[in-house]
C-alpha cells in the first residue's frame, strides 16, 4: 500500500496514513464499509489494540472474524452473529432428535428381521423333526407283523421244540 | 439503582451514578466482571450509543450477546465467536452426513421388504427429512479453523427464552 493513499481506517479517521499503519493492511480503501461496521462497534483504538496484540500472521484472520462480528452486530443489534450461534444449536438438537429416532427404526427393523428368520429356522427344524417321525412310525407299522399269513400256532409249536432241545435258532 | 450503590460500570470509570444510568439495569455492582469484559472488547461509549438505538425491552438481550462476544474473543482473541460458529458448523455438517446414512439404510430395509416396489415417494415438504445440506447456510465465506474449541458453546443456553425466529 503506498503512503500517499490512506487506508479505509486512516480515511475515516481524517488521519495521515503512516507506512507501518497497523490497519492499513485488513481495511484497504476499496473497502470502506468493512471498517464503517467495525469503527462502529468496536472503535478504532479497540480494533488496534486487538491486532497489536497479536502475531503478524493471525491478524488477517483476526480482522477477518472482528470484521464478520460488526457486521453481523450491525445488521442485528440485538443478537449479532450470537444469533447465529443459537440457529445452529438448535438445528443441532433437532438433527441428534432425528438421528436418535431413526437409529431407533433401524434397530427395530433389524430385530423383526432377526425374529423372523429364527421362526423360520424353527419350522424347518420341526418340518425335519417332523418327517423323522413319520418315517420311524411307518417302518414300525411296517415290521409289526412279518407273517402275517403263517398260521400262528404253528409259529408257536416251532419255537416251543426249539427251546425244549436247549438251543435256540 | 439507589444513589448509595454505583453500577459495576461507572465504578470501574469512576463516575457517579446517575439515576438514569443506561448501564445500571443491566450491569449490577456485584458482577463487576461482566462490565469489565464488554468494556475491554466494545468500549463504554460504544455500548452506550448501542444501548441507546434499541427499545427497552431488547436491551437486556443485547447486553446478554454482547457479555458472550466479549467472553469469546476474550478467549480466543483471533477468532472469538467465529470459532465457535465454525465448530457448531462443523457437528451440523456430521449430523447431517450421519442422518443421511441412516435414512439411506431404512430405505435400503424398505425396499428389502417390498422388493417389487415403484420410485420410492418422497415428499418434499418432509421436513423430517435432512437431506437438504445445500441449503444450509454458509455463514462463513472463508476458511477458519480454529484449534481453541470451546465445549461451553455446544450446550450453553444464553438466554432465557427462545430467541430464534
Amino acid at each position: 500500500m503506498s503512503h500517499s493513499r490512506r487506508c479505509a481506517a486512516c480515511k475515516s479517521l481524517r488521519r495521515r496514513c503512516p507506512k507501518d499503519c497497523v490497519l492499513a493492511p485488513y481495511f484497504p480503501p476499496t473497502n470502506p464499509q468493512r471498517y464503517a461496521c467495525v469503527h462502529k462497534i468496536f472503535g478504532a483504538s479497540n480494533i488496534t489494540k486487538m491486532l497489536e496484540q497479536l502475531p503478524v500472521h493471525l491478524r488477517a484472520v483476526a480482522a477477518d472474524c472482528i470484521s464478520f462480528e460488526a457486521s453481523s452486530r450491525v445488521e442485528d443489534p440485538v443478537y449479532g452473529s450470537v444469533r447465529i450461534i443459537s440457529q445452529l444449536q438448535e438445528q443441532i438438537t433437532e438433527a441428534q432428535t432425528e438421528l436418535v429416532k431413526t437409529k431407533g427404526e433401524i434397530a427395530f427393523h433389524n430385530a423383526q428381521q432377526q425374529q423372523q428368520q429364527q421362526m423360520q429356522q424353527l419350522q424347518m427344524i420341526h418340518a425335519i423333526a417332523q418327517e423323522g417321525e413319520d418315517q420311524h412310525s411307518w417302518l414300525s407299522s411296517s415290521q409289526q407283523d412279518p407273517f402275517p399269513n403263517v398260521n400262528q400256532q404253528l409259529l408257536e409249536d416251532y419255537n416251543y421244540s426249539n427251546t425244549f432241545f436247549g438251543f435256540e435258532f | 439503582m439507589g444513589g448509595n450503590s454505583p453500577c459495576a460500570s461507572c465504578k470501574l470509570l469512576r463516575r457517579r451514578c446517575a439515576k438514569d444510568c443506561i448501564f445500571a439495569p443491566y450491569f449490577p455492582s456485584d458482577d463487576p466482571h461482566k462490565f469489565a469484559i464488554v468494556h475491554k472488547v466494545f468500549g463504554a461509549s460504544n455500548v452506550s450509543k448501542m444501548l441507546q438505538e434499541l427499545p427497552v425491552h431488547q436491551r437486556a438481550d443485547a447486553v446478554s450477546s454482547l457479555v458472550y462476544e466479549a467472553n469469546a474473543r476474550a478467549r480466543d482473541p483471533v477468532y472469538g465467536c467465529v470459532g465457535a460458529i465454525s465448530f457448531l458448523q462443523n457437528q451440523v455438517s456430521q449430523l447431517q452426513m450421519q442422518l443421511a446414512v441412516a435414512q439411506a439404510e431404512i430405505l435400503c430395509i424398505q425396499m428389502q421388504q417390498e422388493p417389487v416396489m415403484p420410485t420410492p415417494q418422497m415428499d418434499p415438504d418432509d421436513k423430517s427429512s435432512y437431506l437438504f445440506h445445500d441449503s444450509l447456510p454458509q455463514y462463513l465465506n472463508f476458511s477458519s479453523s480454529s484449534n481453541v474449541i470451546h465445549d461451553s458453546f455446544k450446550r450453553e443456553s444464553i438466554f432465557g427464552h427462545d430467541m430464534v425466529s
